[in-house]
């Protein structure tokens, strides 16, 4: 059986800077992968060379088996990969209903023409897909912010409104850039559960990027470390922070953690 | 259902108020509603790209200019081009153009339409101050065409004798229907992904959305319907020049989408008649004044004084605009929900 996401051999390079160097892994479908590292390993790099921001130097994409390097960052997404940011970007003048229909877009087939003379397509794709979202807000405990602007809310809404509107493009793999960042320890065991529940709904495979070891713990079935663009630790999280080499990268920040 | 019939009842008190206007007010009076439907037309299509999709572009003097021209080259009758065209013979193709007036106002907006596709392929290549730059460029080429190639344009002369067509019911209809479009393309996935583009391109691409194809569609709706009202213009004032079309054009409706809040149609809306009208009300300032047993002299230019200080000291207290980026519907609704 072949891997589900399979990162092969990628180096990018910025002029003479070496982000990533001959970078290898492969994650298996169902599972929750972690990548972990310092700062500036090359992380968010990664995420961006599988959404189609950067074209790698070297290396190729494969999901499912098919050839996605390269593939433009829009079509990234009916490809099934959908992305949340490190500082979460929602859509700061929208609604959090229209921030997540945002997501469902790409399913209400109805032309410019039909939306302008209001045309009946228009009325049932509108409606279909705001149910749809209401389900969605309701999976994640927010609907009752439906009408609020994406910024009024706390800034742990604001992450669930993120991952939310990644998950309306219905997609098979979902990458979560520091999901837990700047979180309090509440707000972080409420987000690994929704995580875990939406893993199970949507039969998703994530990939996610973080600092919180603890949560790294709790969360991966593998992960991968990296340090200056190299790969230096392929496994399970409980034998990651035990790894001399790991530890030694995180000048042992994570030992008493 | 209720929000149906609200909506109804809105565009049955426009049609009364046109046709009531058409017919009872005074000439003058009238003229100024007239030039409010056309700024309103202009305007909105204008917020369409500046502002739903923050697109900050400084090009339509340049699309009015092609929809004026279409639309009075197709308007004025054969037998008075030739005797028009003063500096050169029209070319053929100018003596047979020649329609209806329905027809050739859409065609000056088709023809502004196209252009736009054309421009939208190496424009929106370049985001921010670049844009503004290079639209701004745009505006002055149509000009300079229209200066410089008098076999089509008349030159500098311009064209005069438009038939007059234009009336309230033209303009203030246009305005109902382009008020209509922009709001019935915002509240709809089209509008949603060109508010997304504006607020982050980067996360919108990340939702899969084409952002280049997004920013052309509200480019060429926007030049369709300041083709229309170009159409409008020359028709309504009879006769144009390519000076008429400067950048101050643009910048006259620059000012109403930024007072209105870039994003707003209906702050457009208000803004219109506020910018359009007030330079109207205010017009008594460039008279002698007698306030209080003191008398001032004449300052002719006195009203666009006060008329600058008054947008400023609006634009000090109201910093995004007097509606900011929401229309006066979402205003009422969030009331209510609170």
């Amino acid at each position: 059986m072949s891997s589900f996401l399979k990162v092969d051999n990628v180096t990018m390079q910025f002029g003479g800077v070496t982000a990533i160097d001959s970078l290898s892994f492969e994650v298996q479908k169902g599972q929750i992968y972690g990548l972990i590292g310092p700062n500036g390993a090359g992380k968010t790099t990664i995420f961006n060379i599988i959404t189609g921001n950067l074209h790698p130097t070297k290396g190729r994409i494969l999901l499912n088996g098919e050839d996605i390097t390269g593939t433009k960052p829009n079509k990234v997404v009916y490809k099934g990969i959908a992305r949340t940011f490190q500082n979460i970007r929602l859509f700061k003048s929208m609604s959090v209903l229209d921030n997540i229909l945002i997501g469902f877009d790409a399913r209400a087939k109805y032309s410019y023409f039909e939306a302008i003379l209001r045309l009946p397509r228009y009325f049932k794709y509108e409606r279909e897909l705001k149910e749809k979202a209401y389900e969605l807000m309701e999976i994640f405990g927010i609907s009752q912010f439906a009408d609020y602007f994406a910024t009024e809310l706390s800034y742990g809404n604001q992450r669930k409104v993120e991952i939310a509107r990644a998950l309306a493009t219905n997609p098979k793999l979902l990458l979560l850039d520091e999901p837990a960042a700047g979180m309090n320890p509440n707000e972080t065991a409420d987000l690994s559960e929704i995580i875990h529940k939406i893993k199970r709904d949507f039969d998703l495979t994530i990939l996610l990027i973080e600092h919180d070891m603890k949560f790294v713990n709790a969360m991966c079935d593998s992960v991968t470390v990296l340090d200056y663009g190299e790969k230096i630790f392929e496994g399970k999280p409980a034998d990651a922070i035990v790894n001399e080499k790991v530890v030694t990268a995180y000048l042992g920040d994570f030992t008493h953690a | 259902m209720n929000k149906i019939v609200r909506n109804l009842i809105l565009i049955a008190a426009v049609i009364a108020f046109i046709i009531f206007a058409q017919n009872t007010i005074e000439p003058y009076d009238l003229r100024i509603i007239n030039n409010i439907a056309i700024f309103l037309i202009l305007a909105l299509s204008y917020n369409l790209i500046n502002g739903v999709t923050g697109q900050f572009s400084l090009e339509p003097n340049g699309f009015i200019a092609i929809g004026a021209y279409f639309t009075a080259i197709m308007l004025i009758p054969t037998e008075t081009k030739v005797d028009m065209y003063a500096l050169v013979d029209p070319a053929p193709v100018i003596l047979q153009m020649h329609s209806s007036f329905l027809v050739a106002i859409i065609t000056g907006g088709i023809a502004a339409s196209f252009i736009a596709l054309l421009l939208s392929i190496p424009v929106f290549r370049v985001r921010g101050d670049y844009l503004a730059i290079v639209t701004l460029g745009f505006g002055f080429i149509i000009r300079i065409f229209a200066i410089n190639n008098p076999e089509y344009t008349n030159g500098a002369l311009g064209l005069n004798d438009i038939p007059q067509t234009a009336n309230l019911y033209w303009t203030g209809g246009i305005a109902l229907v382009a008020f209509i479009v922009m709001i019935h393309i915002i509240y709809s996935k089209f509008g949603r992904a060109m508010k997304s583009v504006r607020d982050d391109e980067d996360a919108a691409t990340a939702m899969g959305i084409n952002t280049f194809k997004m920013k052309t569609y509200a480019f060429m709706t926007s030049a369709f319907f300041e083709g229309v009202g170009g159409g409008l213009l020359a028709s309504y004032l009879s006769t144009i020049t390519p000076d008429q079309f400067s950048f101050l054009l643009t910048f006259q409706l620059l000012i109403i989408i930024v007072l209105g809040g870039l994003g707003s149609m209906s702050g457009t809306l208000v803004a219109t008649i506020l910018v359009m009208g007030g330079m109207e009300m205010l017009r008594f300032l460039d008279e002698e004044i007698n306030i209080f047993g003191l008398h001032f002299d004449a300052h002719p230019g006195m009203r666009m004084v006060v008329f600058s200080i008054l947008l400023i000291v609006m634009m000090l207290f109201a910093r995004k605009g007097l509606l900011g980026d929401r229309e006066l519907s979402d205003i009422f609704k969030r009331k209510k929900s609170r």
